[in-house]
């Protein structure tokens, strides 16, 4: 045990004690506590085991830069979150936490013999080792490496949380609320413009929460920070959001917020979100982003117990924490000698201060020094002892080239600090350009890619009056730019601090040209060892380098490793770091849940369920639905006792000898109107227009210039300039969209327009002999008889007093209609139709019906018979192109030697030898049996159906050559056997269509 | 049997701040600006040229949805008098006009959250700078396609093509429920 | 997600537009007298530009009109967007496609 609670001091609410439970072991932590605070407060030590050698680890920071402590937070067995960072994890009555990858315990696990392992686990182990057999690699290895190398375990029960998402606009967004964000938000929204401030922590405040002693103008920190929030929540032109990080900036200014709404509450209210996804544009974007403190690398820098000096900090005075009782500070930089004078003041026995920089001087010593404590200057760290947590550090004194004055040292908390990182993050995922400040040994923020500007340390500003200028300065100039001034502000400060300038890389050893196993990457275990190897085996490239270790790949995204990783590679390649170069900076800069990413998309509203106007009916009456693309269409209409086959059987049976009533409001509509209209679609249609008459309807194709079938439909000229276009229930928005291109774009000179009418119409098909006699007691104003309405005949006139489309046309090959009536009146008018019936036993049908019916006749569906290959032609429809037109889209490419060759795969029937065997749909065909594996395919079968009017098997099938093999016998190979088939004509049923003028 | 016996509307939940879908007269009107100008004339009121800009006249209204195409809106019942008067004030102008009364519903959000209702799933920024009353515009809610119209500072009007209506209204309501809580 | 200016309607996000592919590829005013190399060209041959790309947005939910734009492939920085039927825009720089 090393860590505890000091007497008095930090933030937390010393009055409310939490219960929470750590692999099943109570603890008792305070409200405001991290779980990381509050174990470390019950001196715990070691968090977890290692992703790839399973070595104990500890906590190594205090916020999101966390490597080490990943733990699984459980609510049930449904709300389950792995891989979550105890430094953020806030603590609520009732916690439940558990560590991950170890087994059986955290104090002792098995496979923590992969550490002794080491020498044969090198880099890239994996791609080496497991190159044979192959097939061993998904049955063996995968799972075996999966289990033993990895991170938490997912749910697999749905995630019963609610998710939230938002869009937002604002002039400008500051993300990260420390002094400069703070500052910057302050100014900016002084000016009038609309803020957003954002940060990842449960409190405003950042960095200057540690700082209980500094002053601001006069105010403490606290004070200040108190203060400044609540001006900035008086004012109307300001949101804030805490416990939300900016995971990701998007191109022209949007940034992907991630808000943690009930996540640290004991008793989530269940219609709150979990979470929320907030997609900010904004017009100018601060990054406040901060700085990040590095480690140094040494032997043994990974033991419980080590930890970065700020983090030390953090704990003492914002959850007042020791986080040990007898402390070694090893330090590279100023800044962290305020970790080991705050620590000394709350009565933490400093064994040492061991600065590594040979030159070290100043204040920050001579107050050390003056406190009793012990530095030494020139210093390297060669070791660390202890099994579950440091208990000793072996510091030795560099001088002339060599390490002397080796000493050790007993210590139960070695607090590190290579200086600070300045958290580039956001502006290098904005595309910005990066620069390498020698003096500050750290790539700083240089040429903007989009309008955001960074403030505070992020770019490398020190000290907190500079930091609190350079933020109110930056606010100012941001809102500026927004048109929106305001006068900066100049600060006051007092605080005892000092530079956070330090030095990248790895702690001198001994022996320099044997690498040591000093970890760099704590979370992905990659040490210099690895990093030495990959370069070795001629690995230069610092991209390389990275996915061939892995550095800097884990779920931190090398936060605390990657300067670190790239200064050794440097020194090893004696090169300098900006000639080594900087890997991508990926988003997420924290993980995000994929909660947040559904959103509102799951259950009923993961796409919008689209119904026509009859389908309540169709549910009552029972019937089976299928989507079709957002649509639900009634498939058939199943009786009691009878399955798909039988109810489709019965239907067809019954459109064919009596009558059946279809919901076809699906089909896509398209009004076209205007003195061009026929000339337009003359130019787009296979088919000509100019002498289709008033009151009649053509089938249309429509090709794209390709000369290949794009969609079809039936086209009727309802008055001179006025025509009505349907189009593919599929097809509809595509061909509307393919309409305006033509006509804005190619010919804008047309006097036409387009309006999609596809919802204003229901549409009721009535087909079969007995659709004459069912309609005509219901319509007025209309002559049904053939003479006056023929096939492809269209009139207006009303039914059941509503007004009405009428179209004679059939896509059963019976007699038919479709009645078009305004959507709001379609369940009325099919259930008049419907009660009408009766007396001629009418039947609703659905699309499996349709299918069978249409196919029986060998009427095409396009996608279902063609697929973007296929020309009017190959399809047996030769016959509509209007051959005498001058130019239709699609004609030129109809012209090309290769569109006429003999063997294009053309549109056959198809009868299987056996008439009950149905063939499967996209089932290949071969010309000669018994052929082995590569067959030469010729063909595949596009419709198969059993068709109860010829009581046997039909298909349709595009086959090479095929009009000229009807009579000849092809084969269709299958699991079972090859099946035998007749090629005939398309046409199965009604040859000569004599039902269709009924 | 008479429309009025037969007219339906689309059965969507209403709330407070819902506004359950009226039947209306709808016509979408397309053609060059001499055509626009004599459809006013005959509309009763002058077509918006403005772009995203809705002019609004008693119960009727006219909605720029693009340079050449508007939205006109009007009572319940008054297709066939539009259909008469335009066609006599279009005479001799090209266009198209188009009564598409059926293929939409008009869904109604009022109240100090509208605006943070609707801008939880549309794109666009619905503050009363970048939106001031009377714009209008199609855009997207959540999944689908509509017109957003804003007729008052509280008020906003969604034109939804009728088979999206239970999707932007069943959407709306599960946003709401994070207002309550 | 893109922030597009639209000819009509103004500055608007990427979800109301669609892609139309590259711009200035006018179809021959009479097919039937191009070469097949012509006609290939027109259908397949398209620009593979690093750097600035004429092409075609449909601001489809919106206006639902179809305009030209200057878009910088490297950066995703839109240069200019223009009307269809306008010629393309002079660019300050005097950069070219």
């Amino acid at each position: 045990m090393s860590g505890r609670r000091i007497e008095q001091g930090g933030r937390v609410e010393r009055s409310r004690a939490i219960r929470f439970t750590f692999d099943g072991k109570g603890y008792s932590g305070f409200a405001g506590d991290t779980l990381a605070s509050a174990l470390l407060a019950n001196g715990v030590q070691v968090f977890g085991r290692s992703f790839k050698y399973h070595r104990p680890r500890g906590v190594f920071a205090a916020g999101s830069e966390e490597p080490n402590a990943l733990v699984t937070v459980m609510r049930d067995e449904a709300r389950c979150t792995p891989n979550l960072r105890a430094t953020q994890v806030e603590l609520y009555d009732g916690l439940v936490a558990r560590s991950q990858n170890r087994w059986p315990s955290l104090d002792f696990d098995v496979q923590a013999v992969n550490d002794l392992m080491s020498p044969l686990l090198p880099a890239a182990f994996y791609y080496k080792t497991f190159m044979w057999p192959r097939a061993a690699w998904h049955k063996v290895y995968e799972p075996i490496i999966r289990r033993a190398a990895g991170l938490g375990e997912p749910p697999t029960l749905p995630d019963p949380d609610r998710y939230s998402q938002r869009f937002a606009h604002c002039d400008v967004l500051v993300v990260g609320a420390g002094p400069a964000g703070i500052a910057a938000a302050l100014t900016a929204s002084a000016s009038g413009a609309r803020v957003m401030l954002c940060d990842e922590q449960p409190e405003f405040g950042g960095s200057l929460l540690d700082e209980p002693t500094a002053s601001i103008d006069g105010a403490t920190a606290a004070d200040w920070i108190r203060n400044s929030i609540a001006t900035l929540r008086s004012r109307a032109n300001v949101t804030l959001l805490t416990r939300t990080t900016a995971f990701g900036y998007f191109p022209h200014n949007l940034i992907g917020l991630n808000e943690r709404i009930t996540e640290h509450l004991a008793a989530p209210p269940t219609d709150r979100p979990r979470e929320r996804l907030w997609q900010v544009r904004a017009a100018r974007v601060v990054i406040a982003a901060g700085s990040i403190e590095r480690p140094l690398v040494f032997p043994g820098n990974d033991r419980p117990g080590v930890m970065l000096a700020s983090a030390a900090r953090t704990y003492l005075h914002r959850y007042g924490v020791a986080v040990g009782q007898n402390i070694v500070l090893v330090t590279g930089s100023d800044a962290a000698y305020s970790a080991a004078l705050d620590l000394h003041a709350a009565g933490v026995r400093v064994a040492l201060i061991a600065d590594v920089r040979a030159d070290a001087a100043g204040a920050p010593l001579d107050i050390a020094r003056q406190a009793g404590i012990d530095v030494v200057t020139g210093a390297t760290v060669l070791g660390t002892r202890g099994r579950l947590g440091v208990r000793e550090v072996t510091i030795g004194v560099l001088g002339r080239g060599a390490v002397n004055d080796t000493r050790r040292v007993k210590c139960d908390a070695l607090l590190v600090s290579g200086g600070y990182t300045p958290s580039v993050h956001l502006f290098s995922q904005s595309r910005g350009k990066l620069e390498f400040n020698e003096a500050r040994q750290a790539f700083l923020p240089s040429i903007s890619a989009e309008p955001e500007s960074s403030a505070g340390s992020c770019r490398g500003i020190d000290g907190y009056a500079q930091v609190l200028n350079d933020g109110a300065r930056v606010g100012a100039e941001s809102a500026l730019a927004t048109g929106h001034s305001v006068a900066t502000q100049e600060y006051r400060v007092q605080v005892h601090e000092f530079s956070m300038h330090g030095l990248p890389g790895v702690l001198p050893q001994a022996n320099h040209l044997q690498p040591s196993r000093a970890f760099v990457d704590f979370q992905n275990d990659v040490t210099t060892k690895d990093l030495a190897l990959a370069m070795r085996e001629g690995f230069e490239s610092v991209e390389h380098i990275k996915r061939y270790t892995t550095t800097g790949m884990a779920t931190d995204q090398g936060k605390t490793s990657n300067m670190n990783a790239l200064a050794f590679v440097a020194s090893e390649l004696g090169r300098t770091i900006p000639k080594v170069g900087l890997t991508t900076f990926r988003m997420p800069y924290t993980p995000v849940t994929f909660g947040i990413f559904a959103g509102y998309d799951r259950g009923d509203l993961f796409d919008p369920v689209r119904t026509t106007p009859m389908h309540d009916w169709a549910v009552q009456q029972g019937a089976v639905f299928e989507d079709v693309g957002q649509w639900k269409r009634a498939r058939y209409f199943p009786r009691p006792g009878e399955d798909m086959h039988a109810a489709v059987d019965r239907e067809c049976q019954a459109v064919r000898a009596g009558v059946g009533l279809f919901d076809a409001s699906t089909l896509g509509k398209i009004e076209v109107v205007g003195p061009d209209a026929a000339t337009f679609l003359s130019r787009l249609y296979v088919n000509g227009f100019a002498t289709l008459a008033v009151g009649r309807s053509r089938y249309g194709i429509l090709l794209r210039d390709d000369g290949f079938i794009y969609d079809d439909g039936v086209i009727a000229r309802i008055a001179e300039d006025r025509f009505h276009v349907t189009t593919t229930t599929g097809g509809a928005a595509r061909v509307f969209g393919m309409m305006e291109d033509y006509l804005q774009t190619e010919w804008p000179d047309l006097q036409c327009w387009l309006t999609s009418t596809t919802e204003q119409w229901a549409v009721i098909a009535v087909q079969g002999p007995r659709a004459r006699d069912v309609l005509a007691p219901l319509v007025s104003d209309v002559d049904l008889a053939a003479a006056a309405m023929p096939h492809l005949g269209v009139t207006q006139g009303r039914i059941c007093g509503v007004p009405m489309r009428l179209f004679r046309m059939s896509f059963t090959g019976e007699l038919g209609y479709e009645v078009n009536v305004p959507a709001d009146y379609g369940l009325a008018v099919w259930e008049a139709i419907h009660a009408s019936g009766q007396s001629h036993g009418i039947t609703p049908y659905g699309t499996e019906t349709m299918h069978v019916l249409r196919a029986e006749k060998g009427y095409i569906i396009v996608g279902q018979e063609t697929d973007g290959t296929v020309t009017p032609d190959d399809a047996g429809l030769g016959w509509a192109i209007a051959k005498s037109k001058p130019d239709f889209v699609g004609k030129r490419s109809l012209a090309r030697e290769t569109m006429h060759a003999p063997d294009r795969k053309q549109l056959v029937g198809l009868l299987t030898a056996d008439p009950r065997v149905v063939l499967e749909e996209g089932a290949q065909i071969i010309a000669t049996p018994g052929q082995h594996a590569p067959m030469k395919m010729i063909g595949h079968v596009t419709s198969a159906y059993h068709s109860a009017v010829l009581g046997r098997s039909i298909a349709l099938a595009l086959v090479r050559g095929g009009r000229a093999r009807i009579g000849e016998t092809l084969y269709v190979p299958m699991p079972g056997g090859e099946i035998a088939v007749q090629v005939t004509a398309t046409v199965f049923y009604d040859v000569e269509g004599a039902r269709l003028h009924g | 049997m008479a429309d009025a016996a037969l007219r339906r509307t689309v059965g969507l939940p209403t709330a407070a701040w819902l506004e359950s879908p009226v039947p209306a007269s709808r016509f979408i009107l397309r053609g060059a600006a001499a055509a626009r100008a004599a459809a006013g004339q005959g509309f009763g009121l002058p077509l918006p040229e403005t772009a995203c800009r809705a002019a609004t006249d008693g119960n009727r209204a006219a909605l720029w949805l693009g340079p050449d195409e508007q939205l006109l809106l009007a009572p319940d019942g008054e297709v066939d008098s539009i259909e008469a008067a335009l066609a006599r004030a279009l005479q001799g102008h090209a266009h198209s006009l188009v009564d598409v009364s059926h293929r939409q519903v008009g869904i109604g959000i009022h109240g100090p959250h509208a605006e943070w209702l609707l801008e939880a799933q549309c794109p666009l920024p619905l503050n009363l700078r970048a939106f001031p009353v009377g714009m209008c515009t199609r855009t997207v809610f959540g999944k689908a396609e509509v017109v957003l119209w804003r007729p008052a500072e509280q008020v906003f009007r969604l034109e939804v093509w009728r088979s999206f209506a239970t999707y932007v209204v069943e959407l709306l309501r599960e946003i709401e429920r994070e207002s309550a809580a | 997600m893109l922030l597009i200016q639209c000819p009509y309607c103004g500055p608007r996000p990427e979800l109301e537009f669609a892609y139309a592919g590259q711009a200035h590829v006018a179809r021959p005013a009479d097919p039937s007298a191009t070469t097949p190399d012509q006609w290939t060209e027109f259908l397949y041959l398209r620009n593979n530009t690093r750097g600035i790309h004429a092409e075609r947005w449909r601001h489809v939910r919106g206006c639902a009109r179809f305009f030209n734009a200057l878009r910088d492939t490297t950066t995703d920085h839109f240069l200019a967007t223009y009307r269809a039927g306008e010629p393309m825009p002079v660019l300050p720089m005097g950069q070219k496609p």
